[in-house]
């Protein structure tokens, strides 16, 4: 079947296979941020964005993505540049797998919630598994950043 | 110290959070032929015929092969320093499968599609045979693991595969019977740690090519480049010569990836076939045939006088290898050798075990190693014992546990060069409240708030084993090359490894490049496991950045025509105290390679007679819901004496991160057999690892000794670190319900159920 979808602001048309996943779709077209940690949708690794809002792309079939906007890492350089350096800063991001996945949904959180609690962090990523860091680095990082974007809005205004 | 000590990001850093494609799946060739293992669904049989004629009609298959086209060689898959204490007792493919999950056959294809079409069609036949999957009947069972005449132990472990053996040993120190009929007070219980799997990220994976020389290149997801070499070589019965292996970014390895699990899949095919090729393991695949941490049953018997003095430990661990050897004969040592040293007054202790076969998957390498089998039940009987004695367990610790200065007899007899235990226990009640929160307080609700203790230990290295070797070059623009086999797999052994040489050279952390690993090109490191990276490969860096300076000094000597003596090293350059000429690193760096005889360049390795053990206090906060069970982590405090802290950055993560594994492997992560051996938990929707709801607060401090045999002072952390949640978690739900578990994980189900049968009896 033929489908188009705009992956990252660029148009494609293919011929797919009707049980192709949007996962193998975005990693055949050059997409390899995006990862796949467990096949049961349980580890938010392949977290991309369809129309702006994340979805688990191991879970999506390609084909219910025609039509629509797909956001992978990869179009989002700026923003993970400037985010992902505070969780540097924390050493958490260690092995980096599970990075995009979780920088993909900080980032859908940081456009949903300017201002989230902890609470409000922890839930919105819970999905998003880490074996390496207990997670509490990478909360430290969120939080760093958070008081960083909000000292540069303050400094705009 | 100018750039260790500084939490200096990881070199690698951005390239992760921005997700380039850097790990091995992302890197591989596109035309890799895609391997796929059909796997046997019995626990013990042979395989008597496989049909692959239907599946080789499938466009786009390549080959299917089985046990008849692999050769004869038995290897073991252990990543460990040769001669392997692990059997030889794998090959490729073996007619005898002896696990749910073993590999029959590699289907082998142009595309995952067609590989997955003929998976279906290919038929076995099976001689399904009687199995043995309780390790307590393992030993001496008629049922024979390996009964094959070709096994091989290679080191005299103890092993005997005619009675299910992987290994047995026994050590006694002191009149271990007499002073334990001398003591007043006894404790003796069993403990049971199941197959917890590491569950890294990214799940094992190797790919093969051949290279212009015709040379087969490994390039694979491993912690252990130099160990896959060998172990392929011998695999494939091929000259070492012929092959090999690099790694990329490692998406996680804690252990895991010190087996060669998957590697020897496409070495042959592409050994076979001359094609690339790539094997890429499914989380179930993870699960189910990899190599999580070994199954134990550990019965401690403690005996104290009633003032608390601890006499004699008597231990004895059941260690289950499963279907093949690999780390089995290792791992079990560190359940006795890790623990026992913690109670280093004790007057005696014996320390014995056995290590079986089973027809269950295989363990492996897993953080912690033994080490975390063995304190959690230490570290539970000795506070069973305080509450027995009705004793402050912090106080039964202060008056026990090992110090600064002391020899250790059941540490290998190894001196206790550097420890501040006693301090990381009292700053860790400090910030706990202990005296205050110790036992617990019913919150009146249905709920109680309580804490529990645990202490650890690990070690460093493996003494007089472990190899760990630098390379450092001085190019031209006065930077470095720093080479490595040591496998940063997201711990950041390439920044702290590379701090250490910028100590040494005077110089920024980005004036140092670093590569690794490579067998063609970096030098030789036995690999990152043991927590060996930091003490033995630091050291070599150490060494390897004063041995460049000497030559840097040498060369410029040469150069202003002046003896060595008259010349100072300043980072910057060479200055001559004489005649204050200066040639900068760039003059230097630039003059070797026009008309030159000297490299500027210096390989320098590095062992160890010791292994100095880190140590940590952990305290945890819990509030327990009666009605349900549940147990909520309130705060964690940790205090970690791992020598000098190179990056307190990446320490404190690696803390973390091994708390978190230690709350998990606790609370929730359970692995169980079907009658027929069938693991269960085969997803992370039954393998439930901890998310970020789970964790609660965690606070750290590092108390840090100085080591002086180790690089700046440090010792490792990367084990330690999984320890202390086991036995810490365990007391604090004793101090809420008066129940012990030995049996982990602690789930809820089982506090609820433990307590309305406490309530019946009552």
């Amino acid at each position: 079947m033929q489908i188009t979808i705009t992956l990252n602001g660029k148009k494609i048309t293919e011929d797919i296979r009707p049980d192709l996943l949007l996962i193998d779709f975005v990693r055949s077209h050059g997409c390899y941020s995006v990862k796949r940690g467990c096949e049961t949708s349980n580890c938010g690794l392949c977290t991309v964005f369809m129309d702006g809002k994340p979805v688990l792309s191991c879970s999506v079939l390609a084909a219910r993505a025609a039509g629509h906007q797909i956001d992978t890492l990869e179009g989002l350089q700026e923003e993970a540049e400037e985010f992902g350096a505070f969780i540097a800063d924390q050493g958490a991001e260690q092995c980096g797998f599970c990075n995009p996945g979780m920088v993909m949904n900080a980032i859908a959180l940081f456009r949903e919630n300017e201002d989230p609690t902890d609470d409000e962090i922890k839930e919105f990523l819970a999905g998003n598994l880490c074996r390496c860091s207990g997670y509490e680095g990478q909360l430290r990082g969120i939080k760093e950043f958070l008081s960083y974007r909000k000292k540069r809005g303050e400094s705009c205004e | 110290m100018r750039v260790v000590g500084q939490p200096i990001r990881k070199k690698d850093a951005m390239a992760l959070v921005t997700g380039k494609p850097v790990y091995m799946d992302d890197v591989v060739s596109k035309d890799s032929l895609i391997i796929k293992l059909i796997r046997s669904p019995h626990a013990n049989a042979l395989v008597k015929k496989v049909d692959a004629s239907r599946a080789l009609k499938i466009p786009g298959i390549e080959a299917v092969f089985t046990w008849e086209d692999v050769p004869g060689n038995r290897f073991t898959i252990a990543g460990q320093t040769y001669p392997e204490p692990s059997a030889y007792d794998r090959l490729i493919l073996d007619q005898h499968v002896r696990f749910v999950g073993d590999a029959v056959a590699m289907v082998v294809g142009a595309d995952e599609q067609c590989v997955d079409r003929a998976m279906k069609l290919v038929k076995v036949e099976y001689e399904v045979l009687p199995a043995v999957l309780d390790f307590h009947e393992a030993m001496d069972n008629e049922i024979l693991v390996h009964p094959e005449d070709d096994w091989e132990a290679k080191c005299p472990v103890g092993a005997d595969n005619k009675r299910n053996l992987v290994a047995h040993a026994e050590e006694e120190h002191g009149e271990i019977d007499r002073v334990m009929s001398e003591c007043e007070v006894i404790v003796e219980e069993t403990y049971h740690t199941k197959a917890n799997q590491q569950a890294m990220m990214e799940t094992f994976r190797s790919s093969a090519y051949l290279d212009e020389y015709g040379r087969l290149v490994i390039l694979s997801s491993t912690q252990i480049v130099y160990h896959v070499r060998r172990i392929i070589s011998t695999a494939l019965g091929i000259p070492k010569s012929k092959i090999r292996v690099k790694k990329p970014r490692i998406g996680g390895g804690f252990g895991a990836k010190q087996t060669a699990v998957c590697e020897m899949y496409p070495a042959f095919v592409t050994w076979k076939t001359g094609k690339p090729s790539k094997i890429v393991y499914s989380r179930v695949e993870s699960q189910i045939a990899s190599s999580p941490r070994h199954e134990m049953e550990m019965t401690v018997k403690i005996g104290a006088m009633k003032d608390g003095r601890i006499r004699a430990i008597d231990m004895y661990t059941l260690s289950n290898s499963g279907a093949y050897s690999e780390h089995g004969p290792t791992t079990v040592g560190l359940s006795g050798h890790k623990s026992i040293p913690l109670y280093n007054q004790a007057e005696a202790h014996r320390f014995v075990y056995d290590v079986v076969y089973t027809n269950v998957l295989s363990a492996g390498a897993y953080r912690g190693y033994g080490a975390t089998q063995g304190l959690f039940a230490v570290e539970s009987a000795v506070n069973q014992l305080a509450a027995k004695l009705n004793m402050d367990p912090v106080e039964i610790r202060r008056m026990n546990m090992l110090r600064e200065g002391e020899i250790m007899p059941a540490y290998y007899g190894e001196p206790n060069n550097s420890c501040t235990l006693d301090r990381c226990l009292d700053r860790a009640a400090e910030l706990m409240n202990w005296n205050e929160k110790y036992p617990c307080t019913d919150m009146g609700n249905g709920k109680v708030r309580s804490v529990g203790v645990g202490m650890a230990m690990q070690g460093s290295c493996i003494s007089n084993i472990d190899v760990g070797s630098a390379s450092l070059r001085l190019n031209e623009d006065g930077y470095y090359t720093l080479k490595i086999s040591a496998a940063d797999m997201g711990t950041g052994c390439d920044t702290i490894l590379a701090q250490m040489a910028a100590e040494v050279l005077e110089c920024e952390i980005d004036d140092v490049v670093v590569y690794g690993a490579d067998t063609d090109s970096t030098p030789y490191d036995s690999g990152s496991y043991a927590s060996s990276t930091t003490y033995i490969t630091g050291k070599a860096v150490e060494k390897a950045g004063y041995a460049l300076r000497e030559k840097i000094i040498k060369m410029a000597a040469q150069m202003m025509g002046e003896s060595k003596e008259q010349l100072e090293f300043t980072g910057q350059g060479v200055n001559n105290l004489k005649t204050g000429e200066i040639l900068s690193l760039t003059d230097i760096g630039t003059a070797s390679m026009c008309g030159n005889t000297m490299a500027l360049e210096v390989t320098e390795s590095n062992t160890s007679p010791i292994s100095p053990p880190p140590y940590m206090a952990g305290m945890v906060e819990i509030e327990l819901d009666k009605e349900t069970g549940h147990v909520e982590i309130l705060d964690y405090v940790a205090v970690v004496d791992c020598g000098t802290v190179v990056n307190p950055n990446l320490a404190r993560v690696q803390l973390e991160g091994g708390l978190a594994q230690g709350i998990g492997m606790t609370l929730y992560e359970d692995i169980s057999y079907s009658e027929r051996g069938q693991l269960l938990q085969n997803s992370l929707m039954q393998y439930k690892i901890p998310t970020r709801m789970d964790i609660g607060n965690i606070r750290s401090e590092f108390c840090p000794s100085y080591e002086k045999t180790g690089p700046f002072g440090a010792k490792s952390i990367g084990e330690l670190v999984i320890n202390t949640p086991l036995p810490a978690l365990t007391h604090a739900i004793y101090n809420a319900t008066g129940l012990w578990f030995r049996e982990l994980p602690i789930t809820s189900e089982k506090i609820a159920m433990g307590l309305l049968e406490k309530e019946q009896c009552e």
